[in-house]
């Protein structure tokens, strides 16, 4: 598999960490909504098919990345940077 | 038509021309009481349980392949039960005790072998958790034994004993544990199954689920629509593609798991061993083809086959822990798609839904559990209960946190 | 033994390079340019293996590298290869070969009886039978089942050859130096591209090398020996032979395998015998060619029957006749080509069978007039001979059976393209009925297929198709090819019609050669139920074999469909799975194995550590100094506990740069802090350290360490060895992916920095030697907790942490990577006079268990803050991850098993971690498991053997007995349950 890193260029996946599915990843509730915690910390949509995920360039610019992955056929259609989602957001 | 010598002789003097099928195509009922999604080993093991332990044989097993075309026949077909943590220990061990019986049981020969399965340790570290892990093994009434260094020599000389980057240090064996033909083990359930009365319907794809006032009452498949009493889930790797037609998400990600098998050489290794210092694990087919495995790809795939780094990866460790493979020949690689649960451990249990049941989050260890998940899920869905042996595996479990997390690894599926 | 040999004449071989091998100890000769099977043929040798199941002899039957027969173990001692095909094999001077699977010898085999009862040995038996009684399967059965399966015998030891691997990269991998990919590959070069071009045999042209074809009015061996000199001369080509593209993976990434030496008998000094590729391509062109088909009559594995292909190569290329007389079985045009060339080769042809009553006079040429017997509408039904072919049952058109002697029978069962690498990412081949065969369907992105890959049987076509290809790719770059006119060559297209089964014949037909699987077995599994292709596949053991069902995927297949009334297209055909021909793991694995396995980390101090005769252990990638054994000493405790009494009465030195380091900056860094630990950080002031702990999100503990705050903007934290690389990973995560509106920034300074605890009461009065005068250590100016950046030895920068994982009075000193050994050299001469020791691993394990800190056995995953008595750290003030979900119920229950001290009753009997707390009395059983040791020591300062572990109810318990129960190394031990501070339990000692 071959990742487009923005900062880096088309690398080999070998380079990189990948947690899973970036939209529920980067979701954290907050408060103390036990269920709205269950939900972020275990329950995934699984999709078949284009899938946003997070990668980590751990051998790279170390950036964590949200890539567009079929996963019925591995084919990498966008990756942007994870952080781009909250640019200019308040702490 | 039960095999027996007689009929294995009589056959071959008559060039086989008696043998019957061994289970029938038949057109799909408008109604069920049981309907199981999934043809693979769950499923047939599940349907075979229903019939032969509850009486329950008005039952369909609707499979959108061929039987056993998932995980049963693609894994590297080890059984064991050596875990460590309660609820496992038991539910493992009920397995390898049906495996045991389980050839005499369902007429088919599965070549259950308890060849041994010996885990390596590398570090005092490892050595300790191994110890946890036998000594609640024998708290469960399993058989475990600690080797040392010597021990291991003894067994597999041919390791790398001289020159390892991480020198073997002893291992944790289970002499019950080993392996079987793992497609065998679909055919002789279906077997089992159809003779009994269920309904095998192969090439009927589930498309969706129906749900009135809140019950499950059938499913909708590409042979139209099937109405039944109670519907049961067993489609791992597609868990939570078909858990979605009723509306349910799941703790579970699907992911790649990749096998190998060499070209077929002369035995040269008796037990199954796994490296303890990298993800790699190997045994030896009847065939004679060697047969391993290492880690999952990491990423979310619906797609049974993956890529390099881990190819490579199990080749280098193989390599690492037995220098003398260098010349022989992967002969085919290949993957399959693991429902990968989020505490390592696995859900057979009611859903929130009435009516329909979940027997999913098998991980990369579901060819083992392929009895007892049958025998617990039959005994679930029949009673509209867990069993005390699937009691823990239940699916609010995440919620409560009675997590069963073998590894320690946490809510993250990839590391299970 | 059959009389043939080489031809005087003729062929791609160099007479002038005699070459001598041997086969089963018989020396032989050969000559260079021949394969092991041309010179096997050369020498007379039809017999060359036995088959997997029936043992039954077998001969040569293919060219390349889809031989199911001829399977041959190479080499000899640790080189052994077993299973290695002659057909692929490039001979060489001392090749050593001998026949396999075999015994007591290739022309007598006793486990040849299994063909005489292969009535009872029919597809599926195996799961019919072997049953009764149940404890024999793995006594008896399974033992002489895996003692009669298997190939050949694997080496016994250690592989003395070198692996590679490479990466490449290129703009157009043309895979196949035959006419379409030499076409291709030529149309793309010259257009600029950066060009690839693999060819898996040792002289590229393909098929242009075993036939008689002609371009442009010359050999076509010419031809492709002239294209592949003017590749070979074009920088931006590079022309890999004996090179197999063996699978296509995702992102266009190509695995290759170069097999640099196996065309010679040991690898020369410092060069690999293989070298794997991984290839880049933007795009990529399929001219892997197509593979003949067998026909399927009795006795169709007799040494001496051949595919007609094959017969041409051995004749056209390699000079050497597979027999005296030839006959020829036929379904296509193609197959009268062998008889015509044999013919050409003084051979004399016995016979040309074609099963097609319409076949066009024509074909044969001038056969006719040699005498020749030529059949229309006919078939052989049986071939006869044992050990090799003795004669042919023909029945002709009529229905009349003759008898035929010949000594080789060369059949055609017509060409099925190789389609196998446009199936790895999943695409399936589409059945062409006019072909007929499978034809390359959904391809990967960026490839295309040219050639008789594609279906394009006729020369003319298939050099159109590969500059087409070129043409298209190049284009694609923006390069503009050339209209060079295209050479000339034949373009009749041969016509076949499939002949997938012929039945009358006596005796067992073959589908899958090297399995045994027979036409009769694949009727077999079609009647028991196993009828997708997939099940005849698992059923049979049809196409598993070492050729992957080269030969007899699409046989079988048409079968099954014959059996099931339906159409081929709908029976389809299994997946073709990666490699496309079998690759050596050595080859997989390259150089990481032995030592190299996995890189080896060294601390910055590990010369230091040397020169005081440290013994190092593997932990994790690192290796660390875990005792410093003196002399006397007989054995590790006994070196690590006057470790641990130096730094109890004295003072010691040990190294601690392994644990993560990871610099945090920014206005924002102590809210990331304090999100991320469970305590509080942004409250931390400069100049101070803090130990922390870590949740994951799920509410369990994921790591612990101490962070200090150098400035207000600026942490310092230190994480677990174990966990650096994954807590790096973690902070960033949090930053980039949950909260990147905070203004912080970090970086892993792990590598960066030595560092080193000095610890013990005289640890501040050594360390006062070293540290630069104006910065005082003494306890009022840097009292417990301290941390700041000081200058030692005259400058040297340094920060100076005091805080204590031993529990005495101590610091960790923290200097440049670069100076970490000089600075310990120094620090060790400062405090000798105080009696300064080195202490490794296990005496900073036996301290850190009499203070009772946790460690890696206690933070395993599945503890809590509250069970490792860490709960109070738990902030109840701010939110940070883990904090909700360690709330849940299962989580804060009271029998949850917390952290205990455990003291055996007898406090000179040794306890061992792993062991189980058992009630006293109880019965040992899942039931009464109380929980588990976790870490044990032998206490020099309490002289006695002291525990971790974790027990159901935690410090409720303390006080109560419990057994430790080892059933695994057969102890049960009394011990009492405490607080897990074992030592100094006021924490009195690292103060003052």
């Amino acid at each position: 598999m071959r990742i487009r890193c923005p900062y880096c260029g088309e690398r080999s996946n070998d380079e990189f960490y990948v947690l899973g599915d970036a939209d529920a990843l980067t979701a954290r509730p907050s408060g103390e909504n036990a269920e709205a915690f269950h939900e972020y910390v275990y329950q995934r949509t699984n999709l078949a098919g284009l899938h946003r995920e997070l990668w980590y360039h751990s051998n790279g610019c170390r950036r964590w990345l949200v890539v567009t992955r079929d996963t019925r056929t591995h084919e990498i259609s966008d990756v942007t940077y994870a952080s781009k989602r909250g640019e200019g957001e308040a702490a | 038509m039960k095999y027996s010598i007689f009929s294995v002789l009589r056959e071959g003097l008559r060039g086989g021309k008696g043998w019957t099928p061994a289970w029938r195509e038949p057109e799909p009922k408008p109604h069920y009481d049981i309907v199981i999604v999934g043809g693979g080993g769950h499923g047939l093991a599940t349907a075979y349980y229903l019939a032969k332990e509850h009486g329950l044989t008005n039952v369909a097993v609707v499979e959108k392949g061929y039987i056993g075309s998932g995980n049963v026949g693609r894994n590297t077909t080890i059984i064991r039960s050596n875990y460590l943590l309660p609820y496992n220990t038991h539910f493992y061990e009920w397995s390898m005790k049906l495996w045991e019986g389980l050839e005499q049981d369902f007429n088919y020969n599965a070549m259950v072998s308890q060849r041994g399965v010996l885990n390596l340790y590398h570090s005092d570290a490892q050595r300790d958790a191994y110890v946890r892990r036998g000594n609640a093994m024998r708290l469960a009434g399993v058989d475990a034994e600690l080797i040392d260094a010597d021990g291991v020599r003894a067994m597999a000389p041919f390791l790398d004993f001289e020159n390892a980057r991480f020198p073997i240090h002893g291992g944790l064996l289970q002499r019950r544990g080993g392996t079987a033909r793992h497609d065998a083990v679909a055919w002789g359930y279906a077997r089992g199954a159809d003779s009994r009365g269920v309904d095998i319907l192969q090439n009927t794809e589930v498309t969706g689920i129906r749900i009135e006032a809140g019950r499950a009452v059938g499913v909708e498949t590409t042979r139209g629509f099937i109405r039944a009493g109670k519907i049961g889930l067993a489609c791992a790797g597609n868990s939570s593609r078909v858990a979605a037609m009723a509306g349910l998400r799941l703790p579970i990600e699907s992911h790649v798991l990749q096998a190998f098998v060499s070209e077929g050489i002369k035995p040269v290794i008796d037990q199954v061993i796994t490296f303890g210092a990298g993800h790699f694990y190997i045994s030896q087919s009847d065939k004679g083809g060697l047969v391993f495995g290492g880690d999952i790809d990491g990423y979310n795939s619906y797609a049974q086959r993956g890529n390099l780094y881990i190819i490579e990866d199990v080749h280098e460790a193989g390599m690492a822990l037995w220098p003398a493979i260098g010349r022989l020949r992967t002969l085919r690689h290949w993957g399959g798609i693991m429902d990968m649960s989020m505490d390592g451990s696995p859900i057979i249990d009611k859903s929130p839904i009435d009516g329909l049941y979940l027997n999913c989050g098998w991980c990369y260890g579901g060819f083992k559990a392929t009895p007892a998940s049958g025998w617990c899920f039959a005994h679930t869905i029949a009673r509209d209960a867990p069993h005390a042996l699937n009691a823990g595996f239940r699916l609010d479990r995440f919620a409560s946190g009675r997590l069963i997390d073998e590894k320690g690894a946490g809510a993250q599926p990839n590391l299970h | 033994m059959s009389s043939a040999g080489r031809l005087p004449t003729g062929g791609r071989i160099d007479r002038a390079r005699p070459i001598k091998f041997s086969f089963d100890g018989r020396s032989m000769s050969g000559f260079a340019g021949d394969t092991l099977a041309s010179a096997l043929i050369a020498n007379g040798v039809s017999l060359v293996g036995r088959s997997f199941k029936y043992h039954r002899p077998r001969g040569i039957l293919s060219a390349g590298s889809e031989e199911p027969n001829a399977l041959v173990e190479m080499r000899a001692g640790a080189r052994r290869e077993p299973n290695t095909r002659a057909t692929s094999v490039e001979l060489f001077d001392g090749l050593q070969a001998q026949s396999q699977n075999r015994w007591p010898s290739l022309g007598f085999d006793i486990l040849a009886l299994n063909g005489l009862v292969g009535g009872f040995l029919s597809a599926g038996f195996y799961y019919k039978t072997f049953m009764w009684p149940a404890a024999f399967w793995e006594k008896v059965y399974e033992p002489l089942i895996r003692r009669a399966a298997g190939l050949g015998r694997s080496a016994g030891a250690e592989d003395p050859d070198h692996y590679e691997k490479s990466h490449a990269h290129c703009d157009v991998l043309v895979i196949g130096g035959g006419p379409a990919g030499l076409m291709a590959a030529l149309t793309a070069a010259r257009s600029g591209a950066r060009v690839i071009l693999a060819d898996e045999d040792f002289l590229p042209g393909g098929r242009l090398n075993a036939e008689r074809q002609e371009i442009d009015g010359a050999a076509g061996s010419i031809w492709a020996a002239t294209v592949a000199a003017e590749l070979s001369s074009m920088p931006n080509v590079r022309l890999m032979r004996r090179t197999t593209v063996f699978g296509v993976y995702d992102g266009s990434t190509y695995a290759a395998l170069e097999r640099v030496n196996d065309h010679v008998a040991v690898p020369p000094p410092f060069q690999p015998r293989q070298r794997m590729w991984r290839i880049y391509a933007r795009r990529s062109i399929l001219a892997a060619g197509a593979l003949e088909r067998p026909l399927v009559f009795a006795n169709n594995d007799r040494p001496g029957v051949m595919l007609a292909g094959a017969v041409r190569s051995y004749i056209n290329r390699f000079a050497v006749t597979p027999g005296q007389r030839l006959a020829v079985f036929t379904c296509c045009d193609d197959g009268w080509q062998a008889a015509i060339d044999a013919a050409a080769a003084g051979i004399s042809i016995e016979a040309v069978i074609d099963s097609r009553a319409e076949a066009s006079p024509a074909l044969g040429g001038e056969l006719g007039k040699r005498d020749v017997r030529i059949f229309r509408g006919a078939e052989v039904i049986r071939a006869v001979g044992s050990r090799g072919l003795q004669a042919i049952e023909v029945r002709d058109a009529s229905g009349r059976i003759s008898s035929i002697l010949c000594d080789a029978l060369a059949m055609s069962g017509g060409w099925s393209p190789i389609t196998h690498l446009t199936s790895h990412l999943g695409g399936r081949p589409v059945w062409n009925e006019s072909l007929p065969a499978f034809v390359p369907g959904t391809l990967p992105s960026g490839m295309s297929v040219v050639g008789a890959a594609n279906g394009a049987m006729a020369l003319a076509r298939s050099l159109a198709g590969g500059r087409d290809a070129g043409a298209s790719a190049a284009r694609d770059f923006g390069r503009s090819a050339s209209d060079a006119p295209l050479p000339k060559a034949d373009d009749e297209p041969a016509t076949v019609r499939a002949l997938w089964h012929v039945s009358g014949g006596r005796g067992p037909a073959f589908v899958d050669f090297q399995n045994d699987v027979t036409a009769k077995d694949v009727g077999l599994a079609s009647r028991e139920g196993y009828r997708s292709v997939e099940l005849l596949k698992r059923y049979t053991t049809l196409g598993m074999a070492t050729d992957q069902g080269k030969t007899s995927n699409v046989n079988g297949l048409a079968i099954l469909a014959s059996e099931l009334a339906q159409p081929i297209a709908t029976v389809g055909t299994t997946l073709n799975r990666p490699p496309f021909t079998p690759v050596s793991i050595g080859a997989l694995a390259g150089h990481h194995r032995g030592k190299d396995f996995r890189a080896t980390r060294l601390s910055p101090l590990h010369e230091w550590a040397k020169t005081h005769g440290a013994v190092f252990i593997e932990s994790g990638a690192w290796l660390r100094a875990s005792w410093f054994p003196r002399p006397g000493e007989k054995d590790w405790l006994e070196s690590a506990s006057r470790e641990v009494r130096a730094v109890r009465s004295a003072v010691g030195l040990t190294d601690v740069s392994t644990l993560g380091k990871i610099d945090i900056q920014g206005p924002d860094a102590g809210t990331l802090l304090d999100r991320v630990y469970c305590n509080t950080f942004s409250t931390l002031a400069v100049g101070k350290a803090r130990y922390g702990v870590m949740l994951r999100e799920d509410g369990f503990v994921m790591d612990d360490g101490t962070t200090s705050r150098l400035a207000t903007d600026h942490f310092v934290m230190t994480t677990t060895t174990a966990n650096a690389v994954g807590i790096m990973r973690h902070l960033e995560f949090c930053h980039q992916g949950l909260w990147p509106g905070l203004d912080v920034q970090m970086t892993s300074i792990s590598e960066q920095w030595a560092q080193m605890a000095i610890a013990g009461p005289k640890s501040r009065e050594t360390l006062a030697r070293i540290v630069d005068r104006q910065h005082d250590i003494s306890d009022a100016a840097f009292p417990y907790l301290t941390a700041r950046e000081i200058t030692i030895l005259g400058g040297t920068r340094a920060r100076l942490f005091r805080i204590s994982y031993s529990g005495e009075l101590a610091y960790e000193l923290a200097v440049p990577a670069g100076v970490g050994n000089a600075v310990a050299a120094a620090i060790m001469e400062a405090g000798t006079d105080l009696g300064i020791q080195p202490y490794g691993l296990e005496a900073m394990g036996i301290m850190r268990i009499e203070k009772g800190h946790v460690a890696g056995s206690e933070i395993n995953g599945q503890t809590t803050a509250r069970d490792l008595g860490l709960g109070k750290m738990m902030s109840k003030k701010k939110d940070y991850i883990g904090r909700v979900l360690a709330e849940r119920p299962a989580l804060a229950a009271p029998d949850r098993w917390g952290l205990v001290g455990l003291k055996p009753v007898d406090w000179t009997t040794r306890i061992r971690a792993g062991a189980h707390l058992i009630p006293i009395g109880a019965a040992t059983t899942t039931a009464n498991d109380l929980g588990y040791v976790t870490s044990v020591a032998f206490s020099p300062s309490l002289e006695r053997w002291i525990g971790l572990g974790l027990i159901s109810g935690g410090a409720s318990k303390h006080g109560t007995r419990v057994r430790l129960v080892d059933l695994l190394r057969g102890s049960d031990i009394e011990a009492e349950v405490c607080d897990p501070v074992f030592y100094d339990p006021k924490g009195e000692r690292l103060h003052g």
